[in-house]
């Protein structure tokens, strides 16, 4: 599992594009919002949690395409639903894997991008604590999205169709915890509620997505 | 007990119609009675409801929206439901059958979601003064048809039919618990303006016995139409799928 976990690390590391591609798509979303709503900032203020969240979501969805299609295409999938470690815990590796590309890298550089747009004080340590709860929920769910797609011919528009709609619960969630937090209010309740979609969310989804990514491979 | 008579053929009940065979015969048999039951249903329902019906009190004619409103929502979600329990047929005891109701039922399901969307829409403007709200049952719904599009997408986009029947069902399980979750989730950001249940068993919450009679000859047309379609709809798919064999084998010979 390690040996597993640190080779998908060093082929993000290596590959290029692949790491800091998230980030850079996460950076160009929010500089185009004040382009797009205006430059108010106090309306920049209010919307900053959402717009971050929104940011950080699509970031984690550009990434879901290359999650497993390469290893597809190289047979390494092949080899790995052969190996002796279960195919669950070896999807469970490579959602990690993602989160630590994709995932963690978001939720550090999210309170700069806070500061671009106006955030209020209060709601940077919320942000993070919501992001940081949230997006690997994003990272499970999507690994079940590309396992379902992993097969098809340019997967990656229906990999977003799919997995989009399950995305909503953490978003809201997620984006309300932010939200309350930046206006002073008690985050604690959507922030639970978060914490509880994640860890269903981990403790269930490897197993479905295990049986997708079998049906392809048969 | 039968001691050492022959056993009869043993029946199997309802899983027999499992055989594509005696599906589509069982289903031409009763399709014509379903077609004009459906039919009378919601001419009765829709006439009775919109013009024998009085206007509402404080909502005037625009109540009677209603009659096109309420079966179309209750269809959607149940069709929706049917679809799980289709998929976990399919996957539980592999019936080809049931994997083609639950491809068959998503684009009627489809139809009836944006039924009640754009009804709703209609029925909204000039009650609440808005198109659309983003409140906790309209949005539900919203997201409801994009767990249907997302559906009708992954079985057009698979190819080999058995794969694709199998990666639609989980999708479909999958689905059904965040359809769940983000039913409960969107209650965090509005309380909303919809209304609640209009048809529930606490008769306090019901709509006046004047609507609730046709509204419910209405539902049985929805019901029997919704039945009519996927039978039907499911029958091309088997032969479609017969149709597709035999030019496979054609082209082997």
């Amino acid at each position: 599992m390690k040996a597993l976990l640190r080779r998908d690390l060093m082929l993000a590391f290596r590959a290029g594009g692949g790491f800091g591609l998230g980030l850079a798509f996460f950076l160009i979303v929010t500089v185009l919002v004040p382009f797009s709503v205006g430059p108010q900032s106090d309306l920049l203020a209010r919307i900053a949690p959402g717009v971050l969240w929104l940011g950080a979501l699509l970031a984690c969805l550009l990434s879901l395409d290359r999650l497993l299609a390469l290893d597809l295409e190289d047979g390494s999938l092949d080899l790995l639903a052969t190996s002796p470690l279960p195919l669950e815990a070896a999807l469970s590796i490579k959602a990690l894997a993602h989160w630590l590309t994709t995932g963690l890298p978001l939720v550090l550089a999210a309170p700069l991008l806070g500061v671009l747009l106006n955030l209020p004080g209060p709601g940077y340590s919320w942000l993070v604590i919501s992001l940081a709860l949230g997006t690997p929920a994003l990272s499970v769910i999507g690994t079940f999205g590309a396992a379902l797609t992993v097969g098809i011919k340019r997967g990656g528009l229906l990999l977003s169709l799919l997995v989009l709609p399950l995305y909503v619960p953490t978003l809201i969630f997620g984006a309300e915890t932010a939200r309350r937090g930046a206006s002073g209010m008690d985050p604690s309740t959507p922030a639970l509620m978060l914490a509880g979609i994640t860890l269903g969310v981990i403790s269930v989804m490897p197993f479905a997505s295990a049986a997708a990514l079998r049906i392809n491979l048969r | 007990m039968s001691g050492d008579k022959p056993a009869p053929v043993r029946r199997q009940g309802f899983w027999s119609y499992a055989n594509p065979v005696k599906f589509l015969g069982f289903s031409e048999r009763i399709l014509p009675a379903l077609w004009w039951l459906s039919g009378i249903c919601l001419a009765v329902g829709l006439i009775w409801g919109f013009f024998f019906t009085p206007d509402d009190f404080r909502q005037g004619s625009t109540v009677k929206i209603i009659y096109l409103h309420v079966p179309s929502a209750l269809m959607a979600i149940n069709a929706w439901f049917m679809m799980l329990v289709a998929s976990l047929i399919w996957l539980i005891r592999r019936h080809h059958v049931s994997a083609l109701a639950a491809r068959a039922a998503a684009p009627v399901g489809v139809v009836m979601t944006l039924i009640a969307l754009v009804t709703g829409a209609i029925w909204g403007q000039p009650m609440w003064g808005t198109w659309w709200a983003w409140d906790p049952r309209l949005t539900s719904f919203l997201i409801l048809f994009l767990f249907y599009l997302g559906y009708i997408a992954l079985w057009e986009a698979v190819e080999d039919p058995d794969t694709a029947a199998d990666l639609t069902s989980v999708l479909c399980l999958v689905g059904s618990v965040f359809a769940v979750l983000s039913r409960y989730a969107v209650n965090f950001w509005n309380q909303g303006l919809h209304q609640g249940a209009s048809l529930s068993l606490d008769k306090e919450e019901n709509v006046a016995d004047v609507f609730y009679q046709p509204l419910l000859v209405a539902i049985a047309g929805f019901v029997l139409l919704f039945l009519a379609l996927v039978l039907y709809r499911t029958g091309t798919e088997i032969r479609l799928r017969r149709t597709r064999a035999l030019l496979a084998r054609q082209r082997r010979t």
